[in-house]
C-alpha cells in the first residue's frame, strides 16, 4: 500500500476581493503555484517553497501564506520533519539534500551572551564625534619588531608579510558563480568595493566581468580546483584554500550539470552541462604537512605577494587543526561554524555535523595564544553571523573578522526559503536561468548590500564606543566584556567568560 | 579617579620621602582613603646588587617557609627583615610586609639572555599564583614599594618613607572600585625594575591580559594596572624596544593620522600597530612608569585623563595636577601638558 | 582676614575648599566687592554656584571646576587652571593669566572666559546658548583636539598668540550643531570633526570679534593690533541635526 502524500507544507490563498487579476503572481513564481484561468487565479500550494516573491510583488497584498496548514498529531520526538524525512527516504531510498544552514533547534550561544557598557568608572566614547577605528589587517603579524639606528634614524628591520586591509571587519564569504548568479556576485563585489572590504569567489572561478573588483576579491582554491589557473591566482587580493564548509563538514560539493551553463562552464573551465564535482578532501592533502605544501606552492606561484587563507569547518578538534594551519605559512584561518549556509547539503550533515562558531573561535584563539602563535594567523569567523551584535561577540571571543553569507543574500531579497538547490531562485540569486537572474539588478542590490555592511559597521562602532573602546583590536579577544546569560559552566569555561552578575 | 605623581632627579641625587608625601596628600580629593602607595628607586645602596623582594604575608608563620622554600630553589637570600612599620590610627595592619634581599643563581636558567631577571619573574609569578597568603609586590633591585590601605599621608607615616631616600619616586592615591582596602590592589605595581602608577581604567584589559599571558606572565592582582608593568617588561626588556616605541605601541596614533605621515614613519607605525595590536591600551588612562634609568608618563590616545609635567634643575615632575607638582617643588617653571599618547620621558644620567 | 574697605584678602594656605567657599560667600553677602585669595594651591570648586557682583582675584593654582555653576562674579586667576574652569557656568567672567586644562567651559551656558595662553583637550565641549545667554570662550594661545566638540551654541575664539595661527589638532567642532568657532589662520579639512564646515570670515563677523579681541588684549596688557586684521576661519555646523540620517525606525 502506498504511503500517500504528505500534508501541505504551505497553503497559499488569494483574497478574491482584493485580487485585481494583474497576473504578477503568475509571472513571479517559477515553481508554478499560480495560473490564471478566466477571471480567477488558481493556486497549486503543493509546489510552493515560501519564497515570498509573489507576496512581495502583489500590489494588493491579496496573497496569504500559512505554514503547515495541516496538523500532525503532536509529538515532541516524532516531529513532522522527522516523519516526513522517513516518508521521503522510504519512498526513494536516498540521501536527503537540503539548503541553507542548520535547521535543528540547537540553542544559539550568541543569544546567551551579553555585551558590556561603561558607567562612571570610564566614559563611553561617542563614535559620532570621536575617532572609532574598525580598520582591520588580516594576515600574519610579526611576534616582535627589530629596529636599527642608522645615523640617528630609526630603521625597521623586520619585514612584514602582506596583509589585507579592511575598513570594517565584515567580509562576504565564498559563494561561487554557479551556486549564485553573476548578477548576485556583481552586486556583492560592488558592495565590498564600496565598503572597503572583501568577498570570496567561491570555487567557481572569477568571471571576467568581476575583474574590475579583483582587488576586493579572495579567490578560492578548493578540492575541485575549478577555474584555477595562474591568471586567477594573480588576480585575487588573497587566496583561500577551502578544506571544509560548516554546512557539510567532511564532504565535498556537487554543482549539477543543469547549472553549468555556457558562462559558468567558461568561468569554471569545465565542459558545459557536465557535473562539477568537488571531492571531499584535496587529493594532494592527506595530512597537515601536505597543507603546508599547497600553501607554499600558492605563495611561490604568486611570488609571496598574497596572503593565503585556509578555511575549515568548525569541528571538535578545530583548535588543534588551526594550530597546525598556523604553522603552515598560511596567513589566516577561516572557521566556518555549523550554522553556515549552503546551496545544497545532505540534511544529515547540515543538521548534525560540526560545532557552533562561538565555541570554535573561542577555543582556536585560546589554543593559538597558549602556543604563542596567535600572531601567525588571523582568525575569520563565519557561519551563522546574523547581525552586528554577533560580529561584536565573535570578535570579543577572539576573531579578527567575519564572513557573512546568508545575511548578504537576505539583503538582496533572499527569504531563506532553503530551496537554493532547485536552481529556480525567484529572487535571481541562486539560479542561472536568465529570466530569473535578470530580476536581480546589481545597481540596486549592490546598494542594499553596502547599506547592510554600513549599518552593521555603525552599530559595531556604537557598541564599541559604549564599551569605552575606540579601536577594534581592543575588542578582539576581550572576553572580559562578555557575560554568559544562562549558559552552563562548561560552555563558559570554553568561552573563557563569566556569568552575568559575576 | 586616583591621583598620580612621579619625580626623577636626572643627576641621581636622592630625595627623602617628605616631599612626595605632601604632594600626594595635596591630591586627597582624588582618592578615597582606601589605598595609597609610593615607590623609591635608589632605596637600598647597601644591597644594590640584590633583588629586594617585598612580600605581604597574611600569616608569616604559615606562608613564609613556603616562600623561602621557593626562593631557595633558585638562589640565596642574603638578608631578610620585617619591614619597619609604625602604627597609624586608620590603618589596620592586614598583612605583615617583609623584605628579602635575594640573589638568583643564574646557572639555573641556562638558555636565557637575562637569567637573573627571568628567575625573579618566574618566582614572582609562581608565588603570587600558587601560595595563598603571600604576595610579592616589589621585586626590583635597589627599589622599594610602600603601599597599604589608607590616605597618602597615613601610608607614608606607616612606613615612614621620610626615612628612605630615592632619586626617583612615584606616588599614587587610590579611589578603588574593585578590591577596595586590599593592600595588593594599591599602586604602585611593580615587576622587576618596572613600577607603574595609573589613573583610569583600561577597557582593553581582557585583550591585554590574554596577550601578556601568552608570554608566560600571570595576572594575579585582580586589577588592570598590573598588565602595564608586564607590557613594559615584555616590550622593552624582552623585545628590546625603546621607551618611545613602546609607548607608540601602547597608545598609538590613529590610522588617519598614520595615513598622513611620511612614508618611512608610516611604515614603522603600521608595523607597530600590526604587531602590537593586542598590547594597545584602550580606555581613559594617565600612567607614569619608571625603571632605574628613566621615568615616562603618558595618557590614552584621546586624552581622557589629566597629566601635566614640569621641570626644575635636574628634576622632572609628572602628575595629575599642577598643584601637586608645585607643592613638591615651588621652584618649578612652566607646566606643560603632553599630547594624547605622547610620552614625557626623564632619563637619569 | 584683613579688612580693606570693600575688599578683603584671604590667605588660603592649607585651607580646604569648603571653608574657603563659605568665607567667600559670607564676604559677598556682607557687601565685599573684591576678594583676594593668596596661596591658592589646588583648591577645587572656587566660586562654585556663587552669585553676586564680586571680583575674586586668585593668586596661585586653583583646582578643577573653578567657577562651576557660577552666576555673575568675576574670577581673575594669576596662574594656570586645572580641568574645566567655567563648567556649566551661567554668567560672569573668568580671566586666566596662564594655561588651562581639559574641558574648559564644559557645557557653559553664559558669561565669558578669557585664557591668556593654551587650553587642553575638548575646550568648549557642549557649550550652549538660549535666548539672551550666549557664552564666549576666548583663547589666546592654542587648543588641543576636540575643540568645541558637540558644541550647541556660543562662540569660541582662538587667537594663536604665539604664532601666525594656532597649533591645531583633530576633531575641531566634532558633532557641532550650534554656535561658532573662530580660529586665526587656515584650518585644513583634516582638523575638522564630523558635521563641521569651515568658511572664510565675513566682515560682519570681524565686526563681532574685534571688540572681543580688544577686551582680551586689555585684560592681559597686550597689543590687539596684530589680531584685528589677520584672516580667520569660521567653523559652523553643517546641519543643526548632524546625525539625523543615521537612524531608521524598527518598523
Amino acid at each position: 500500500m502506498s504511503i500517500g502524500s504528505v500534508p501541505l507544507r504551505y497553503r497559499i490563498s488569494v483574497d478574491r476581493d482584493q485580487c485585481m487579476l494583474c497576473g504578477r503572481c503568475v509571472d513571479s513564481c517559477p515553481y508554478g503555484v499560480f495560473r490564471k484561468e478566466g477571471e480567477q487565479i488558481h493556486v497549486n500550494s503543493r509546489v510552493c517553497v515560501a519564497c515570498h516573491r509573489c507576496i512581495s510583488m502583489c500590489p494588493r497584498d491579496a496573497i496569504s501564506l500559512v505554514e503547515r496548514p495541516v496538523d500532525y498529531r503532536s509529538h515532541p520526538i516524532w516531529t513532522p520533519q522527522v516523519r516526513e524525512a522517513i516518508y521521503n527516504q522510504a519512498r526513494t531510498g536516498k540521501i536527503i539534500l537540503s539548503g541553507m544552514g542548520n535547521a535543528q533547534d540547537y540553542p544559539v550561544i550568541f543569544d546567551r551572551l551579553v555585551l558590556d557598557a561603561c558607567q562612571v568608572t570610564n566614559p563611553s566614547i561617542d563614535p559620532l564625534r570621536e575617532p572609532m577605528e574598525l580598520r582591520t589587517y588580516l594576515g600574519k603579524k610579526p611576534s616582535h619588531l627589530n629596529f636599527k639606528t642608522v645615523e640617528g634614524d630609526t630603521v625597521l628591520q623586520t619585514i612584514l608579510s602582506p596583509n589585507l586591509m579592511l575598513e570594517t571587519p565584515i567580509m562576504i564569504g565564498h559563494m561561487s558563480y554557479g551556486a549564485i548568479s553573476l548578477n548576485a556576485q556583481q552586486s556583492l563585489a560592488r558592495a565590498v568595493t564600496e565598503c572597503g572590504t572583501f568577498m570570496g569567489t567561491g570555487e567557481g572561478g572569477l568571471h571576467e566581468s568581476l575583474y574590475p573588483f579583483q582587488d576586493h576579491m579572495i579567490v578560492q582554491v578548493a578540492s575541485g580546483r575549478f577555474g584555477v589557473d595562474i591568471n586567477y591566482l594573480e588576480r585575487g587580493a588573497a587566496i583561500e584554500i577551502k578544506i571544509g564548509q560548516g554546512a557539510k563538514p567532511g564532504i565535498g560539493g556537487h554543482l549539477p550539470g543543469e547549472k553549468v551553463c555556457a558562462d559558468v562552464s567558461c568561468t569554471r573551465m569545465i565542459p558545459e552541462g557536465s557535473d562539477a564535482i568537488s571531492p571531499a578532501p584535496h587529493h594532494d592533502i592527506y595530512s597537515i604537512e601536505d597543507l603546508k605544501q599547497l600553501v607554499r606552492s600558492l605563495k611561490e606561484a604568486t611570488e609571496w605577494k598574497k596572503p593565503v587563507f585556509v578555511k575549515i569547518a568548525a569541528v571538535h578538534n578545530s583548535a588543534a587543526i588551526a594550530a597546525g594551519i598556523a604553522r603552515s605559512s598560511a596567513d589566516a584561518v577561516v572557521i566556518d561554524g555549523f550554522r553556515g549556509g549552503t546551496g545544497a547539503a545532505p540534511r544529515v550533515f547540515r543538521d548534525h555535523v560540526g560545532i557552533p562558531i562561538e565555541a570554535a573561535v573561542a577555543s582556536v584563539d585560546a589554543k593559538l595564544r597558549s602556543q604563542g602563535i596567535r600572531n601567525e594567523v588571523s582568525i575569520i569567523a563565519s557561519g551563522g553571523i546574523r547581525e552586528s551584535a554577533d560580529v561584536a561577540k565573535v570578535i570579543a571571543l577572539g576573531a579578527d573578522a567575519v564572513y557573512i553569507g546568508t545575511a548578504a543574500l537576505v539583503a538582496m531579497g533572499c527569504r531563506v526559503c532553503g530551496t537554493c538547490y532547485k536552481g529556480l531562485c525567484p529572487w535571481g540569486i541562486a539560479t542561472q536561468r536568465p529570466d530569473l537572474v535578470a530580476r536581480l539588478d546589481p545597481d540596486y542590490a549592490s546598494v542594499n548590500v553596502a547599506n547592510l555592511i554600513h549599518a552593521w559597521t555603525l552599530e559595531l562602532s556604537e557598541l564599541m564606543g559604549a564599551a569605552g573602546i575606540n579601536s577594534i583590536e581592543s575588542l578582539r579577544g576581550n572576553r572580559d566584556r562578555l557575560r554568559g546569560y544562562l549558559l552552563d559552566e562548561n560552555i563558559m569555561k570554553v568561552l573563557d567568560i563569566k556569568t552575568v552578575g559575576a | 579617579m586616583c591621583g598620580i605623581i612621579g619625580v626623577i632627579d636626572r643627576s641621581r641625587q636622592r630625595m627623602d620621602g617628605t616631599g612626595i608625601r605632601s604632594a600626594l596628600s595635596r591630591m586627597d580629593e582624588r582618592g578615597s582613603g582606601e589605598g595609597a602607595g609610593y615607590a623609591a628607586y635608589g632605596a637600598f645602596p647597601d644591597y644594590k646588587e640584590y633583588y629586594a623582594l617585598h612580600v605581604f604575608f597574611d600569616n608569616p608563620h604559615e606562608t613564609k617557609p613556603l616562600v623561602e622554600d621557593e626562593l631557595s630553589k633558585w638562589g640565596t637570600v642574603e638578608y631578610q627583615e620585617a619591614i619597619p612599620t609604625f602604627e597609624q590610627a586608620n590603618i589596620r595592619k592586614l598583612h605583615i610586609p617583609w623584605r628579602f634581599f635575594f640573589k638568583p643563581d643564574i646557572h639555573l636558567m641556562p638558555r636565557s639572555i637575562t637569567p637573573a631577571d627571568d628567575i625573579v619573574t618566574h618566582l614572582v609569578m609562581k608565588i603570587n599564583s600558587s601560595i595563598p597568603g603571600a604576595l610579592v609586590y616589589s621585586s626590583g633591585k635597589d627599589l622599594a614599594v610602600f603601599k597599604a590601605s589608607g590616605w597618602p599621608e597615613e601610608v607614608a607615616d606607616f612606613y615612614r618613607i621620610q626615612d628612605y631616600k630615592g632619586y626617583l619616586w612615584l606616588g599614587h592615591n587610590r579611589y578603588p572600585t574593585n578590591t577596595p582596602g586590599w593592600w595588593g590592589g594599591a599602586h604602585p605595581f611593580n615587576l622587576l625594575h618596572w613600577s607603574v602608577v595609573h589613573n583610569g581604567e583600561i577597557t582593553s584589559y581582557g585583550t591585554n591580559r590574554r596577550y601578556i599571558e601568552s608570554y608566560g606572565y600571570r595576572c594575579s592582582m585582580f586589577t588592570d594596572t598590573e598588565v602595564v608593568a608586564y607590557l613594559f617588561d615584555l616590550l622593552i626588556r624582552r623585545h628590546g624596544l625603546t621607551i618611545e616605541t613602546a609607548v607608540k605601541a601602547l597608545a598609538p596614533p590613529f590610522w588617519d593620522e598614520i595615513d598622513r605621515m611620511p612614508n618611512r614613519e608610516q611604515e614603522i607605525m603600521r608595523a607597530i600597530r600590526l604587531t602590537y595590536g593586542p598590547a594597545l591600551m584602550n580606555g581613559p588612562f594617565a600612567i607614569v612608569v619608571a625603571n632605574h634609568d628613566s621615568m615616562v608618563g603618558f595618557t590614552d590616545r584621546i586624552k581622557l585623563r589629566p597629566l601635566v609635567s614640569g621641570e626644575s634643575g635636574a628634576r622632572l615632575y609628572i602628575s595629575s595636577e599642577e598643584a601637586a607638582i608645585r607643592t613638591l617643588d615651588p621652584g618649578v617653571g612652566d607646566i606643560t601638558m603632553p599630547r594624547a599618547g605622547e610620552p614625557i620621558i626623564g632619563r637619569a644620567q | 582676614m584683613t579688612e580693606l574697605q570693600d575688599a578683603i584678602r584671604i590667605d588660603t594656605s592649607g585651607m580646604h575648599y569648603t571653608p574657603l567657599n563659605r568665607a567667600i560667600r559670607a564676604a559677598v553677602t556682607s557687601g565685599v566687592r573684591r576678594i583676594h585669595l593668596d596661596n591658592i594651591m589646588g583648591q577645587r570648586f572656587i566660586a562654585d554656584g556663587l552669585r553676586g557682583n564680586v571680583e575674586i582675584v586668585i593668586n596661585g593654582v586653583p583646582g578643577g571646576d573653578l567657577g562651576m555653576f557660577m552666576s555673575g562674579p568675576t574670577c581673575i586667576v594669576y596662574g594656570n587652571c586645572e580641568h574645566a574652569p567655567g563648567n556649566t557656568m551661567d554668567a560672569g567672567t573668568i580671566v586666566i593669566h596662564g594655561n588651562a586644562g581639559d574641558a574648559v567651559a564644559h557645557s557653559m551656558r553664559g558669561g565669558m572666559i578669557f585664557v591668556r595662553d593654551d587650553i587642553g583637550y575638548r575646550g568648549g565641549i557642549h557649550m550652549k546658548q538660549y535666548q539672551e545667554k550666549r557664552p564666549l570662550l576666548i583663547v589666546g594661545g592654542s587648543a588641543r583636539a576636540f575643540l568645541g566638540e558637540y558644541m550647541a551654541g556660543g562662540l569660541i575664539l582662538v587667537l594663536g598668540r604665539k604664532g601666525r595661527s594656532p597649533l591645531l589638532e583633530r576633531g575641531i567642532g566634532s558633532g557641532i550643531h550650534g554656535g561658532k568657532i573662530i580660529i586665526r589662520g587656515d584650518v585644513p579639512d583634516w582638523n575638522l570633526g564630523v558635521g563641521a564646515r569651515v568658511d572664510k570670515m565675513t566682515e560682519e563677523e570681524r565686526g563681532e570679534i574685534n571688540p572681543l579681541i580688544e577686551k582680551f588684549a586689555c585684560y592681559f596688557g597686550l597689543d590687539p593690533q596684530p589680531f584685528l586684521t589677520d584672516p580667520y576661519s569660521i567653523i559652523t555646523p553643517s546641519s543643526a541635526r548632524p546625525f539625523a540620517n543615521k537612524y531608521t525606525w524598527e518598523v
